[in-house]
């Protein structure tokens, strides 16, 4: 570690335009190309959802959605949502920009791998929307994917836009490897001086184990696609066993369905995770900066990290449980998939332990993180119906199961997203935002997801099916509940109109807001002690900073300030600090 | 502030929502009354988690809201109260998984007398088997299915000829008798799925899949494929109609044997159909010859 930390010698230096902006090597710049293409994606998705939400609460009033398009819609919006936004942008974008920040280095241990990271991503992201434009269409198949459909007619894009969806995961998986080799080496090998893990913000951590899961995780999906793309075009058998579709025999034999899903989830359900524990790593720095208190339990919250890391790769049957497989696998999975919760439970309760004695400074990012906590307690929690097998069965595949997901991995990261944009857009652009549209934003953003999202379970629990492009005639479905489908609708409409604030006010204050504080929040981590604002090429000036402390040392009893930064030394005797390892 | 009475309000509305709206699970008409009961248990246990941890979250939110003057408490770990968090939390998990995993598995034990029946689907229509008079159902399988033979029924299999088949969307059960469903597919996936019943299960080409159940209600229900099979998905409806033994065993005899229909073919193609037809032995190998 002292190697890399003690290297003075000057990092790469761009000369040009080009090289300092576009074909950039600094993570800072990186992270930036890495947000806003997935920022820009995710609002392409955002737009495919209202679409889906106008089918299903006005049915058969657009005529330009038909079944094909609608299945079309679900999956790209499903998919992007997923992986094209919030893994490119928490791991991509946050892990890019906060991971040297925070443990005090240079840049990223392979700064031109980095650059290529990104550029494979955006082309995964254009050989996505070339698949738009293929004949036949995208693929419809669902997120999941699941062959023979994927591949057979009946289903939009069985022939063309599978391929380009597959081959564009491809190339995000090759993407996604190049930048968490690099995540996982930088906190590994470049910490600065006195960075022990254990003194490492929790937004390094839920980055770090993220990204190692994601190395382990992606390859699974990396050779389903592989294997998919074989299946279609070249006739091999490995997911499709004899069958006629369409009224004809396609060739194929022997192969297993379910094999695939066992691929597919033992990465998607650790992509779950890919997603949240950036998340829960951010989250619990905002809670504990605005609420001028120590995170609570910042061990256990570490731990718990790496033990939900750990075991969210012995879970991933629990979406299969009436999927076919041997049903006895059923036990193994509730049990695993509830013993999750635990530590899952953990995290909560010290996020509320941070806030119980805090000295609560309501501001934006704050507002967010607590919506943050009151989603994710109710999307962990119907989580638990799902992963307790025999409650799962009714509830597969309805609408419950879209409530819940959309609570616990839509809903949530995104705040945590809005939250963390705000938190940082000074240190990253070194101005303010305006505080009463970023309100407003972020009332209508909370209320009105709950609004669309908490019906769903119940639509669910009466045993409304996903993925349906229409109810049409259904005895046990009330007209009741088309009312609280066009109420979804009207409420999705909001959100989507609210996201507009956020974009404004993103622009507006790029030029127009006032300059920043170099650490408005007073926070103690090292990011925002950086000498400048924002911080320049190769982030710490002439000398890299020595770190004495962790990073929540707020209201330290006896100390002048209500924060003491992680980079200032001890007092002589008496040096004050949390637990160390 | 406002956020705290904001927490505590969504704790109240999501509250009174459950309580008011009029949407929850459609009455049963089957034995899984123990899946409703683990759902239940597991929705108390998160009720009471949910209105008790935002409820805190609200208190906190208000009670140590940033006053001129204030400051924090300063503790990194109260390793105590993580320890009986923990225990409670684990006591509360097991209290739900409890009953999840004794429900599934009855779920997974077909009883010994359940009566075997047989749903295939199709994009997007479902047919259904019943194993006729020996109580057996004939093996079937994907590559004996053509134009004359939609379910597959191997041709050779003696068990096969008295096995009654239906292809209209319709299933009947008689009420009160166990029954074993085993769900076969020829394209893609798709998912048995009777909301009144409870139970579901997938229908994935290349292996036979089952579940079992017993009709307690009689009465018209609907199925709904379950899992995503293409453009047709939402279409592909269909209808059980649970009655008592006599009605059930009445609309049995009207329906076909695979034998009958064999026959009836055969005949047709007596009439209109050549000599070489008629002559190769398989029955299925025939009817491909002799196509319509
Ligand atoms: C206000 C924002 C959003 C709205 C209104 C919305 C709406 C929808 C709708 C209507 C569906 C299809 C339901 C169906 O017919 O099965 C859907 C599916 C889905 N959404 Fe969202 N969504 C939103 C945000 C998100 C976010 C942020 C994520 C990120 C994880 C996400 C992930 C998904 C996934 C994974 C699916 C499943 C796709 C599939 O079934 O294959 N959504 N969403
Ligand atoms: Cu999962
Ligand atoms: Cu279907």
């Amino acid at each position: 570690m002292a190697t890399i930390a003690d290297d003075l010698r000057p990092l790469h230096h761009p000369k040009t335009w080009i090289g300092r902006y576009v074909w950039s090597q600094d993570h800072k710049v990186i992270a930036i190309q890495y947000g806003v293409t997935a920022i820009g994606v995710g609002l392409f998705a955002l737009v495919l959802s209202f679409l889906m939400r106008l089918q299903l609460g006005f049915p058969g009033r657009f005529d330009f959605i038909q079944p094909e398009n609608y299945l079309q819609f679900v999956t790209m919006h499903g998919m992007i949502m997923v992986v094209y936004l919030l893994t490119a942008l928490l791991l991509g974008g946050f892990g890019n920009y906060l991971i040297p920040l925070m443990i005090g280095a240079r840049d990223m241990v392979f700064p031109f791998v980095n650059m290529l990271s990104y550029w494979f991503y955006l082309l995964s992201v254009i050989v996505l929307f070339a698949g738009l434009f293929v004949p036949g269409g995208p693929t419809g198949g669902g997120w999941t994917l699941y062959p023979p459909q994927t591949i057979t007619g009946g289903t939009p894009g069985a022939s063309w836009g599978i391929l380009m969806m597959m081959a564009s995961l491809g190339i995000f998986v090759i993407a996604f490897t190049m930048g968490g080799l690099n995540y996982v080496t930088t906190v590994l090998q470049a910490r600065t001086r006195g960075m022990t893990l254990m003194r490492m913000p929790c937004s390094v951590w839920g980055i770090f184990v993220a990204s190692i899961m994601g190395l382990l995780a992606f390859p699974a999906l990396f050779v389903a696609a592989i294997m998919t793309i074989l299946d279609s075009v070249v006739g091999t058998s490995f997911f499709v066993p004899e069958i006629v579709s369409m009224g004809e025999k396609t060739g194929h034999t022997g192969g297993s369905p379910i094999l695939f899903q066992h691929l597919f989830w033992f990465f998607g359900h650790p992509e779950v995770y890919i997603v949240a524990l950036p998340a829960f790593g951010i989250v619990s720095d905002l809670i504990s900066v605005h609420a001028r208190k120590n995170l609570f339990g910042y061990r256990m919250m570490v731990w718990a990290i790496v033990i939900i890391g750990g075991l969210s790769f012995f879970v991933w049957a629990h979406h299969m449980y009436v999927s076919g497989m041997n049903p006895y696998f059923g036990f193994f999975f509730a049990t695993s998939t509830l013993v999750i919760a635990i530590p899952t439970a953990i995290k909560v309760y010290n996020w509320l332990l941070t806030l119980w004695r805090g000295d609560i400074h309501l501001r934006v990012p704050m507002l967010f993180a607590i919506a943050f906590l009151f989603t994710f307690i109710h999307g962990g929690l119907t989580g638990l119906f799902l992963g307790n097998v025999s409650v799962d069965v009714p509830l597969s595949d309805t609408f419950f199961v879209v409530g819940h997901f959309h609570m616990v991995m839509g809903v949530s990261p995104v705040l945590v997203v809005f939250g963390a944009i705000y938190h940082w857009y000074p240190k990253i652009t070194g101005r303010m935002w305006d505080e009463r549209l970023a309100r407003l934003h972020f009332w209508i953003t909370f209320l009105g997801t709950y609004a669309i999202f908490l019906p769903m379970h119940y639509l669910g629990m009466l045993g409304v099916p996903r993925r349906y492009y229409a109810l049409g005639d259904t005895v046990f479905i009330p007209d009741s509940v088309h009312y609280a489908n066009m109420g979804i609708t009207i409420a999705a409409g909001l959100v989507f109109a609210a996201q507009g604030l956020f974009f404004y006010n993103m622009i507006w204050s790029l030029f127009r807001g006032p300059r920043a504080d170099p650490n408005p929040w007073g926070a103690a981590s090292l990011e925002w002690q950086t000498p400048d604002t924002p911080p320049h090429h190769g982030n710490w000036g002439e000398r890299l900073p020595t770190v004495y402390r962790w990073a929540y040392d707020y209201s330290v009893p006896g100390a002048a300030r209500d924060f003491i930064p992680q980079n200032e030394p001890p007092p002589a005797q008496n040096p004050a600090g949390g637990p160390q390892a | 502030m406002h956020i705290a009475l904001a927490i505590a309000l969504l704790v109240l509305a999501s509250i009174l929502f459950h309580a008011l709206s009029p949407w929850w699970q459609t009455p049963i008409a089957s034995n899984w009354g123990s899946i409703d009961t683990a759902l239940h248990v597991t929705l108390l246990i998160c009720a009471l988690a949910f209105v008790g941890l935002n409820l805190f979250l609200a208190y906190t939110l208000w009670k140590y809201r940033h006053r001129p003057g204030n400051r924090a408490h300063y503790e990194p770990e109260n390793a105590r109260l993580e320890k009986r968090l923990t225990f409670w939390t684990a006591i509360g998990i097991a209290g739900m998984l409890a009953p999840g995993l004794i429900a599934w598995h009855e779920y997974v034990t077909v009883p010994a007398d359940a009566a075997v029946i047989e749903a295939t689907g199709q994009q997007w229509q479902w047919g259904f088997r019943y194993p006729g008079r020996d109580g057996v159902l004939g093996t079937a399988a994907v590559e004996h299915v053509d134009a004359d033979n939609p379910f597959g029924m191997n041709p050779r299999d003696p068990y096969g000829r008295d096995d009654v088949l239906v292809e209209t969307n319709e299933l009947h059960l008689p009420l009160g008798k166990p029954v074993k469903v085993v769900l076969r597919s020829k394209d893609v996936l798709h998912d048995f799925y009777v909301p009144h019943f409870r139970a579901k299960m997938d229908l994935v080409p290349g292996i036979v899949t089952y579940f079992w159940m017993t009709p307690t209600k009689s009465g018209s229900y609907e199925i709904l494929c379950a899992e995503l099979c293409g453009v047709g998905h939402h279409q592909m409806r269909g209808n059980v109609i649970v009655e008592d033994q006599r009605a059930y065993e009445t609309w049995l005899g009207e329906q076909m044997t695979f034998g009958q229909m064999l026959a009836e073919r055969e005949q047709q193609r007596g009439a209109g159909g050549t000599q070489l037809a008629r002559a190769a032995p398989p029955a299925g190998a025939a009817a491909k010859a002799g196509g319509r």
